[in-house]
């Protein structure tokens, strides 16, 4: 059964104020074009969790769409801070809770597995457990020994895009693979953006490579060029020109409105946006292929 | 020899590569680290097998990746995994050589801070957070930490413990049971800093050039000095052409310092 839709139409019917939503990829393959179409349609009081916010959710915290941030790294990576997001705690506007990496990821892999908690050993560090309730420590019972335990992460949609699915929602990624597959599964209800839709036997060709079951996928969106200025290995490159340009604009709220309303209220959609980033950006995002070796799954 | 003139990027970036040893299966960060492992795998250590927290083993960047989860660690690399397979199998299960970090603030016992300055509830200045610090520190089989040598930065105690070094000093840490060692040096602008007996950071050695008195003027706590004071190897003209030339070569991480 295809699922295929357009984004508007998937984010219309699958978030909602209030809801807690998982935007998904790290570094690799972020879903700005989800983040833009939520602002546009004026969602609030969400709680926004990944485990680098990155630049999409200092956009969406900065155009009021969220109450609430859960990460483990904010920062602009490579860059510094992510001054929005920053700006909004140190002045007690925006509530937040937070994980190192290992413990957010171990949040996802409870709820993507089913698991009322996920066990890690001791860092000793201490203060981010006296901070988060969330963290508990129990006795390991074959041991006696401690470990630490976080509870699953339960986002009501994850947001994930790929670089192939087909109308079903079977999705194929490769390149970072960061935490995609725990947030599609730890989800309530999965958005599926896509740089190209495919017919199911390209995906029946190579099955190792689907990370998402169409049958957990609530909608399919074909949206080229969706992670801008993320990126989609292969596809084309991350742009960090933008990632140090952003340094400067989110310095200045004035700059941050001024940039929303021409790069998201001032467009209908990714199409759009994209046509407006013009040459210049097109072409200096260009990759040239490396395509793998093709493996051979052989005739049974 | 003594006419070359560098960046005190520099002189972190090529004190840092020589702590590696080859082999190594290093945890690496963006920035100097990321040019320090580079380094050492042209020089010393051919074989250092780079891990990022994005989930890449063994990559092998053929440009300069501003953020720790560029296409360029992927293309080329060894294999690449999830974020939780990198946490888990890798780092916990005690398959990592080597972190790097830095931090906000490193207190005398090399606990850092990456989280806040002031009250966490109401922060002064909010910081990126852990990321992958908590673990790297306790668990990768050594520890460096690249950073300034300026007072602010080297608190007696930090205003908030992200990531553990020796806690309140070494038999702490011994008592936690953690399976890394901990940081087993602080490379500086100045000089080096290492754990004593207790887990104190000392000064163990002095970049050429670079005095005592610079070091304790800028430690907020009461600098020991090591018996067996040394001073590091002057910077080669081969160490420099490498990471001016090859890795870094319109200077984005190493223009920093005079």
């Amino acid at each position: 059964m295809s699922k295929l839709q357009t984004l508007s139409e998937a984010i219309e019917k699958n978030v909602f104020d209030g809801d807690h939503v998982y935007a998904a990829g790290f570094t690799h393959l972020i879903p700005f074009a989800a983040g833009h179409e939520i602002i546009r349609q004026g969602r609030r009081n969400l709680t926004l969790s990944r485990a680098t916010p990155d630049l999409i959710y200092d956009q969406m915290v900065a155009a009021g769409s969220a109450k609430k941030v859960i990460f483990s790294y904010m920062g602009n990576p490579g860059v510094g801070s992510l001054r929005y997001v920053r700006s909004e705690i140190e002045a007690g506007r925006l509530e937040w809770e937070e994980y190192s990496h290992f413990s957010m990821i171990s949040r996802l892999q409870a709820g993507a597995t089913g698991l009322p908690f996920m066990p890690m050993n001791p860092t000793a560090a201490g203060d981010l457990e006296k901070v988060n309730p969330n963290y508990r420590k129990v006795i390991d019972p074959y041991t006696k020994g401690e470990v630490v335990v976080v509870p699953p992460l339960k986002p009501d949609v994850a947001i994930v895009h790929v670089q192939r699915a087909d109308a079903e929602g079977n999705a194929q990624i490769w390149g970072i693979i960061g935490e995609q597959k725990e947030a599609a599964f730890a989800a309530e209800r999965v958005i599926l953006t896509a740089e190209e839709i495919v017919d199911e036997a390209i995906i029946r060709s190579d099955p190792n490579r689907t990370i998402i079951p169409g049958f957990i996928v609530d909608a399919v969106c074909h949206v080229p060029y969706c992670a801008h200025p993320s990126y989609t290995q292969g596809y084309y490159d991350r742009d960090n020109a933008f990632y140090l340009a952003w340094d400067e604009i989110s310095k200045t709220p004035q700059a941050v409105k001024d940039y929303l309303d021409e790069w998201v209220f001032g467009v209908a959609d990714r199409a759009e946006y994209w046509q407006k980033l013009g040459d210049e950006v097109h072409n200096r995002l260009k990759v040239a292929s490396r395509p793998s070796a093709t493996v051979d799954y052989g005739y049974y | 020899m003594n006419d070359i003139t560098y960046t005190s990027s520099e002189l972190l970036t090529i004190n840092a590569a020589r702590l590696l040893r080859d082999g190594d299966v290093v945890f690496v960060g963006v920035g100097l680290p990321n040019l320090a492992c580079n380094l050492a795998r042209r020089t010393h250590a051919p074989n250092l097998v780079m891990i990022y927290e994005a989930g890449v083993i063994g990559a092998q960047p053929a440009r300069l990746p501003l953020s720790i989860g560029d296409p360029t660690l992927v293309s080329g690399a060894l294999s690449v995994c999830s974020m939780y397979d990198i946490f888990a199998f890798y780092l916990q299960r005690g398959n990592v050589d080597v972190g790097f970090l830095g931090g906000a603030q490193i207190d005398r016992f090399g606990n850092i801070n990456a989280t806040t300055i002031g009250d966490y509830y109401h922060p002064k200045v909010r910081l990126p957070g852990s990321g992958g610090s908590m673990e790297i520190a306790a668990w990768a089989n050594r520890c460096y930490i690249i950073t300034p040598h300026q007072k602010r930065r080297f608190p007696e105690k930090v205003d908030f413990r992200t990531s553990a070094g020796f806690l309140g000093g070494r038999a702490e840490r011994e008592a936690a049971h953690l399976r890394g060692a901990g940081p087993l040096a602080v490379v500086t602008n100045l000089g080096i800093m290492e754990p004593d007996e207790n887990g104190e950071l000392i000064l163990t050695a002095l970049h050429p050039g670079a005095t005592v008195e610079q070091a304790r003027e800028n430690t907020g706590w009461e600098l020991k000095v090591a018996s067996n004071l040394k001073t590091t190897s002057p910077l080669t003209t081969e160490e420099l052409n490498i990471l001016r030339n090859d890795l870094d070569p319109d200077g984005i991480y190493l223009k920093g310092g005079e």
